[in-house]
């Protein structure tokens, strides 16, 4: 299992647009990755709960990654973050 | 006539006839089914050809309002592919054996619920489009048509809330307005009236029942307004306003970024007027050249006590760094017994206009003066500044200031402190300035004339009192024989003259300016490019 920390940066949080993209990548891997943020999770291929988690700028995010293909989805993910949020 | 109050998200005005768009709401009806699957494989085939008109929504949107606005329509294609909210239709389907429509409607209906609840206005905003999509479900369960709304002439929309699918279906061309009785500043209607500036209003309390299509409205985004059944007066002022809307606009759009030139090549400085930070955006938006006045006084008025070396010295920076290089013209303190401020302790005065005020406060009064002084040499490292003084009448004056710059300079350089000593400049609007231009032209290093006390002044005119309008003339030629009488003293002695008063921004006088050797017109931001155009048609 690989896990990371991340602070928003992003002045909208976790809004549609991230969240979408975020989708996409998701589905990309077979492992199941885990959004957390202020105690709810979200998984990653669902967008409407990555939504619903209300990550604003500031706030941390807790990213869990376990599977087959988790060291390159966790790259994939941190790289993400970085670059949109 | 009827007023009704919203929240402009766009400014400007238009006027036109409404369309009323009234949710025809599809009562969507819960029906018990036989066949769960071939309910579900009706859901199937619904998605599928909603995410193909998506798809054409994100083509159009893409060409029409930009990359960034036309992206909710992919995020609207996701919603479709959306695990929690698909298993929450095919749940109910198959647990209760309801038909796909009203499914698909609960479900919406449930997670645009959750959305709402949200404390952040974003997602709150974002409940609207769930809607969107499920109502687009909803239609292509029923079999109906996505349909394009169009107008035949420039209308005034008006609805509860516009989903992003409908604003994007309109036809822009013959729209001229948004109302909506919902909606915020983060509202699709918001931002796709920015994108297409035109007015908009939010949160307008209207019954849209009692409306019918085709009623005139006024749709005024400067004061949050929207006028119903305006009566003749009021369209009559509100197609003025437009004209000059309309006619601003056209002038920016051609003159923006060109010189102010007369056909000869001779170039006159135009600059704003303004009177606080707050005004610089309209300065900039206007293509300002520089700012020819800024009136320090919103520093020191409507507070209990003098403002701070440090709280000038942020002002005038933040003035001096969103000019980006460009001239700053401020002038000092110009404050009297009409202008009052408490904490200054002023007498009441019999005759104000000539009395304690300007720059008689700051000589009787150096410590006012001289903490502005430091804030402004401070500031001046930060662009092109120059200082004028105003209400000089006599040589003796510009020593005593010129002195009390000296010891400013002293105390700054003995503290070590970082400064720049900006340009120094007079203003000319009293007649016995006028008279002795040509001194003061040695001294100092621009002159910048005040028309409305030197009028004031030369006619003996109080400004003040309505009774004496008829013999206010700002046209007498005895100010125009001044004013000539300043510009050829200022030649003389190399130094360059502007106008910073009313008469400046006279449209009818500018060309008369210009072959009086005028250099510079400092004028309110609106009149900027009204009177580029003058110049640039004088031979």
């Amino acid at each position: 299992m690989k896990k990371f920390n991340y602070i928003i940066k992003d002045e909208v949080g976790m809004h549609a647009r991230p969240a979408g993209l975020l989708v996409s990548l998701a589905r990309n891997y077979k492992s199941k990755i885990l959004i957390e943020v202020k105690g709810k999770v979200a998984d990653a291929t669902r967008l409407m709960s990555l939504m619903c988690l209300g990550a604003k700028s500031g706030d941390e995010v807790v990213v869990t990654i376990e599977g087959e293909d988790e060291d390159a989805a966790c790259e994939a993910v941190k790289t993400f973050f970085l670059d949109n949020l | 006539m009827r007023y009704v109050v919203g929240k402009s998200v766009y400014k400007g005005i238009a006027m036109g006839p409404c369309a009323v768009l009234k949710k025809d709401g599809h009562q969507v009806k819960r029906r018990r089914i036989t066949c769960k699957e071939s309910e579900l494989e009706r859901v199937r085939q619904a998605i599928l050809r909603s995410k193909e008109q998506l798809q054409r929504l994100y083509d159009k949107a893409l060409v029409e309002v930009g990359e960034t606005s036309a992206a909710i329509f992919e995020v609207h294609q996701m919603m479709l592919e959306d695990q929690d909210y698909l298993d929450a239709i095919h749940n109910m389907i198959e647990t209760e054996m309801i038909n796909a429509e009203y499914a698909v409607a609960v479900t919406g209906d449930n997670f645009s619920e959750m959305f709402r609840a949200m404390d952040d206005d974003y997602m709150k905003a974002r409940g609207t489009d769930i809607i969107d999509v499920s109502e687009r479900l909803v239609r292509n369960l029923i079999g109906e048509e996505d349909s394009d709304l169009y107008f035949d002439e420039p209308t005034v929309v008006i609805a509860d809330d516009l989903t992003p699918s409908e604003t994007v279906q309109m036809d822009k061309e013959k729209i001229i307005a948004f109302v909506t009785v919902h909606g915020s500043a983060n509202s699709h209607t918001a931002i796709l009236a920015r994108i297409m500036n035109i007015p908009a209003l939010v949160g307008v309390d209207i019954e849209l029942d009692s409306l019918k299509n085709g009623t005139m409205a006024i749709v005024d985004g400067i004061e949050g307004n929207l006028i119903l059944e305006p009566d003749e007066a009021t369209c009559a002022k509100a197609k003025d306003k437009i004209l000059e809307q309309r006619e601003n606009e056209m002038l920016l759009q051609s003159l923006k970024g060109k010189e102010n030139v007369t056909l000869s090549g001779r170039k006159i400085n135009v600059y704003a007027n303004i009177g606080n930070v707050s005004d610089l955006g309209y300065a900039i938006e206007n293509d300002a050249g520089g700012i020819g006045l800024f009136r320090s006084e919103f520093l020191y008025l409507g507070k209990t006590d003098f403002p701070s070396e440090d709280e000038q010295y942020q002002a005038y920076k933040q003035v001096l760094q969103t000019m980006a290089g460009k001239k700053v013209i401020v002038r000092t303190l110009d404050i009297g017994a009409d202008k009052k401020v408490d904490y200054l302790g002023l007498a009441h005065e019999e005759n104000p206009a000539l009395g304690y005020r300007a720059i008689r406060i700051c000589l009787m009064q150096p410590d006012i003066f001289k903490t502005q002084l430091r804030a402004l040499f401070r500031a001046a490292i930060y662009g092109d500044m120059a200082v004028m003084y105003p209400m000089i009448t006599s040589v003796k004056e510009v020593e005593r200031i010129f002195a009390i710059v000296d010891e400013v300079k002293k105390e700054l350089d003995e503290q070590g402190v970082c400064y720049a000593v900006p340009k120094q400049g007079v203003m000319i609007e009293t007649p016995a300035a006028v008279m002795i231009s040509d001194q003061l032209a040695q001294m100092v290093d621009f002159f910048s004339i005040g028309t409305n006390d030197l009028t004031q002044y030369t006619l003996a005119v109080d400004r003040q009192n309505e009774m004496l309008d008829e013999f206010y003339d700002p046209h007498h030629t005895a100010i125009f024989k001044m004013i000539q009488m300043v510009i050829d003293n200022a030649h003389n002695a190399g130094k360059w003259v502007g106008i910073c008063g009313e008469l400046g921004a006279d449209l009818s006088l500018t060309e008369q300016f210009v072959r009086m050797g005028i250099d510079e017109l400092s004028v309110a931001p609106s009149m900027i490019l009204k009177l580029r155009k003058i110049i640039r048609q004088i031979q």
